[in-house]
């Protein structure tokens, strides 16, 4: 496959808006916006793996972008933006750091996945390749935004879009099991179940999200 | 003999074990000590053996995986297994006789083991062997160190000797990885074939002095011996100061006389001649400041130890310059000081153990008067501490003297550094000998003379039976090998041989000499001189008394009399522990030991009483530290920090990971 061809540029096509939206993630504010962008990569997330299923003629993925799609498209939006509107919190996300230098960071981190990714896969074949850097990145990227948002909510998304750099690792790579795929899958869904848990336990008791209202209570600061 | 004494060392080992179910019954320890100290003088009877027959040499069919663990017995050996087995008899004896009722397991078992580890170290003919017994010699002791573990300051000595006994076991290691070279197989007979040169010379040297010079208590690797001393029961302290340590100088003067082979420089011996005088006047000034006497009779060891340690260096120092002669007089002197050291210190020890077993203190200003309650310990004592201040004509005179005669033959060595240095040391051995006679007057005054200090003192008990022997058999030794030191160097002539290759200048069996034409120290007509001396006084002073003695009440200086509540006397009014040692501490501690003494003195008007703050402590463990505490210190407070940190920097920690190492890789990719 090289350049010019449909399957190669496609798939790059949506890798790319993946990492994309990363970056979207990144630099909104307002809470609303991010669980948007979310849902956003998400469904361009089961596009890719749609297109993938058709283009390594794999029609087990067509169910990872169903699942894709259902769940992190629609369903844990949706209870994120219910869990905002019943708790009312506020829309605005307070970050640790400034959007410019975030999103210098972030440029910087897809800088270091291309030239960590590109020498060290050069047996491999051209798709698997590129992919992977923006899966990297993906991932890296997700890190960056659970680092710099103090929102609880926020560093939720950082580590569900985290996943959503792996399942595009996954889908990029031909043979890739569905038995993990699912296993993958339910486990988001345990995380969103999890983190809704402990957002509740937070609200309920500390009126806040702010993490950093846990320090206090943890007993070990001197 | 080889087989009976590995056999010997097998039932010793097995007594260890049995000790576990023995220590249940009322007689059980007892049956141990006893079995010990029969032990002890079939180690002798070995040793004897062993010098008067000639080498012999044995396989064990059962050893590590890659070969046989080989014994010999060469007269080097058979010499340390004699300080070996009398230190043992002695203290088994004496254990033998103390012991009432049952003792707990952990006191018991590692007792055998402790004595079974010394003679296989003795024995060994491979380095793993040695290492064996050496190892198995550091962690018994080290049981019996910890054994009454329920007090903080045992705790932290046996911490600190577990700590030094395995930096000793490391260094060893390391000398025989160095001496074996890439060949790899430590049996001594391979070793011997192909002895070290230059700068791998040096770096056993440096390494065996690391591991066996902590092990014996060569400054500044001393730090532990007051510590751990009197931490353990009174005949293993006996034991641990009397042959442990010069266990440990067998291993470096199997290294440095037999392994090492012949033909090494003079410069060779210059370390451990330099160590040797260092230990011997930090141990003999320590013993004069010191306030409990376990602790002090452990210091008086670190100088005895030194005093030997610099025989050795003088011997390998003329064996360099091709002195055999000479060699063999150094040798010789370090050779006697062995066996005299560890008959006098092992009667001391067991004599301290007698006073703490009597008057439950080992505190010096807590005892005092004792030669009224306990006659036997104190004239028993009083030898001991007579040959340890090097009084003739008892033993500790006759070996240090020949060591001074061997320091003042120093200048036949053509170096004029070397001359410099060895004058240098004659003057601080002298001064340690000095020192050491300080101590023990010190010692013996303050315990056994003057009034008691404390009512536990006033009645003190003393034992009978096997404890009163355990204290006179020594003692008797300590008199009997002050008289007869030709024979004694007679008897150690195969082991000079093996050690230089020569026997030491001959004077006869009643004299001992520094050459032919010499310096000659004839004990016999010295002792009957003095006992001439002596007993001239007493009758001139018998006949010059006026006829009816009486006794008074002891003059109190002028002071008015004590009250009611001070039965035996006020004991502000006796020199105290302290105030002995404040003349030396003034003189020589600020340099050496870093003392102090500071006068608070009250504010105008104020009641309170003025304080004198005074003391001294030994800078080595803190040299021999260094930085480490504080870097230990600060890393701990910053490990403390990262337990602070917000779930957002926790994250932030595992982030920065994951792109330090992609920056690697990407950086090891472009390259």
């Amino acid at each position: 496959m090289r350049f010019g061809q449909l399957t190669y540029d496609l798939s790059h096509l949506l890798g790319g808006a993946v990492l994309l939206l990363s970056f979207v993630l990144l630099y909104q504010r307002r809470i609303g916006t991010v669980i948007n962008a979310f849902a956003m990569q998400g469904m361009v997330l089961a596009a890719a793996a749609a297109w993938a299923a058709h283009a390594q003629g794999v029609p087990g993925l067509y169910l990872t972008a169903l699942l894709a799609f259902g769940v992190k498209g629609l369903l844990i939006p949706f209870a994120l933006h219910r869990l905002v509107r019943e708790l009312n919190l506020h829309r605005t996300v307070e970050t640790a750091l400034g959007v410019g230098l975030s999103m210098t960071a972030g440029v910087a981190l897809v800088g270091l996945c291309i030239l960590v990714t590109l020498p060290a896969t050069q047996d491999a074949r051209l798709l698997s390749r590129e992919s992977l850097a923006f899966a990297m990145s993906v991932v890296l990227l997700g890190m960056l935004m659970m680092i710099t948002r103090r929102n609880a909510i926020s560093q939720v998304i950082g580590l569900l879009s985290l996943e959503n750099g792996l399942i595009l690792a996954a889908i990029g790579v031909t043979g890739m099991p569905l038995v993990v795929e699912l296993s993958t899958a339910a486990l988001v869904l345990m995380l969103a179940l999890v983190a809704g848990v402990f957002a509740f336990q937070i609200r309920e008791r500390f009126d806040t999200l702010d993490t950093g209202s846990l320090e206090e209570h943890r007993g070990e600061r001197r | 003999m080889l087989t009976a004494l590995a056999l010997l060392v097998g039932l010793l080992a097995a007594l260890g074990v049995a000790a576990l179910p023995l220590a249940r019954f009322p007689s059980g320890a007892r049956t141990v000590h006893g079995a010990v100290a029969v032990a002890g003088l079939g180690l002798v009877a070995g040793g004897i053996g062993g010098l008067l027959n000639g080498p012999a040499v044995m396989e064990l069919p059962f050893g590590p995986p890659w070969g046989p663990a080989r014994l010999a017995l060469d007269p080097l050996s058979s010499w340390f297994l004699l300080p070996l087995g009398l230190s043992v008899a002695c203290a088994g004896l004496y254990a033998f006789g103390g012991v009432h009722g049952r003792v707990a397991p952990r006191e018991l078992v590692p007792w055998p083991l402790f004595i079974a580890g010394m003679a296989l170290t003795l024995l060994a003919a491979d380095g793993f062997t040695l290492l064996l017994g050496f190892e198995a010699m550091s962690l018994a002791s080290w049981a019996l160190v910890a054994h009454d573990h329920a007090r903080a300051e045992n705790r932290e000595a046996a911490r600190i000797y577990l700590g030094f006994a395995g930096y000793g076991g490391l260094a060893l290691v390391l000398a025989f990885g160095v001496l074996a070279g890439g060949a790899g197989d430590v049996a001594f007979a391979v070793l011997r074939e192909a002895p070290p040169e230059g700068l791998r010379a040096l770096a056993v040297m440096l390494l065996v002095l690391a591991g066996a010079g902590s092990k014996a208590g060569l400054a500044p690797l001393h730090v532990w011996l007051p510590l751990a001393h009197p931490a353990a029961p009174s005949h293993v302290s006996a034991v641990m100061s009397g042959a442990m340590t010069k266990v440990a100088l067998y291993v470096l003067a199997r290294f440095l006389f037999d392994l090492m082979g012949p033909a090494q420089p003079i410069w060779m011996g210059a370390p451990l001649i330099a160590l040797g005088a260092a230990s011997a006047v930090i141990g003999a000034l320590r013993a004069n400041l010191e306030e409990d006497s376990k602790v002090l009779l452990a210091c008086s060891t670190i100088e005895n130890v030194g005093l030997i340690a610099i025989g050795m260096g003088l011997a390998v120092a003329f064996r360099g310059a091709d002195l055999p002669a000479l060699a063999a007089l150094a040798a010789g002197a370090a050779l006697l000081h062995t066996l005299n050291h560890a008959v006098f210190k092992t009667l001391l020890f067991l004599a301290a153990g007698e006073v703490l077993h009597g008057a439950l203190s080992r505190q010096l200003d807590r005892l005092g008067g004792l030669i009224h309650r306990m006659p036997w310990t104190a004239w028993a004592a009083l030898t001991g501490a007579m040959a340890a201040a090097a009084l003739p004509p008892l033993s500790g005179f006759a070996s240090e003297w020949l060591l001074l005669q061997a320091l003042l033959a120093a200048w036949r060595i053509g170096d004029i550094a070397f001359q410099m240095g060895a004058a240098a040391v004659t003057a601080l051995a002298a001064l340690a000998a000095a020192l050491a006679a300080a101590a023990m007057v010190r010692f013996w005054g303050l315990v056994f003379l003057g009034r008691p200090r404390t009512p536990r003192a006033a009645g003190a008990e003393e034992s009978g039976g096997a404890v009163r022997w355990a204290l006179a058999v020594p003692a008797g030794l300590c008199v009997v090998l002050g008289l007869v030191p030709g024979l004694l160097l007679d008897l150690a002539e195969p082991a000079l041989r093996v050690m230089v290759g020569t026997s030491a200048p001959r004077a006869g069996w009643d004299a001992i000499g520094a050459a032919e034409g010499g310096a000659r120290y004839w004990p016999l007509a010295v002792a009957l001189l003095l006992a001439a001396a002596v007993g001239l006084a007493v009758w001139v002073v018998r006949r010059r008394a006026p006829a009816g003695v009486m006794r008074g009440p002891a003059w109190d200086c002028g002071f008015i009399a004590a009250p009611p509540h001070f039965p035996f006397g006020d004991p502000a009014a006796q020199p105290s522990a302290a105030g002995f040692g404040q003349p030396l501490r003034r003189m020589l501690g600020q340099g050496l030991l870093s003392a102090r003494e500071r006068v608070t003195m009250p504010a105008p008007g104020a009641t309170s009483p003025a304080v004198l703050d005074s003391g001294f402590r030994d800078p080595a463990l803190a040299f021999l530290e260094g930085a480490l505490p504080r870097w230990r210190d600060a890393a701990a407070a910053r490990a403390e920090r990262l337990r602070d940190l917000s779930i957002r920097q926790c994250l932030g920690l595992a982030f920065g990971a994951v792109v330090l190492m992609l920056a690697l890789l990407a950086w090891m990719g472009a390259r």
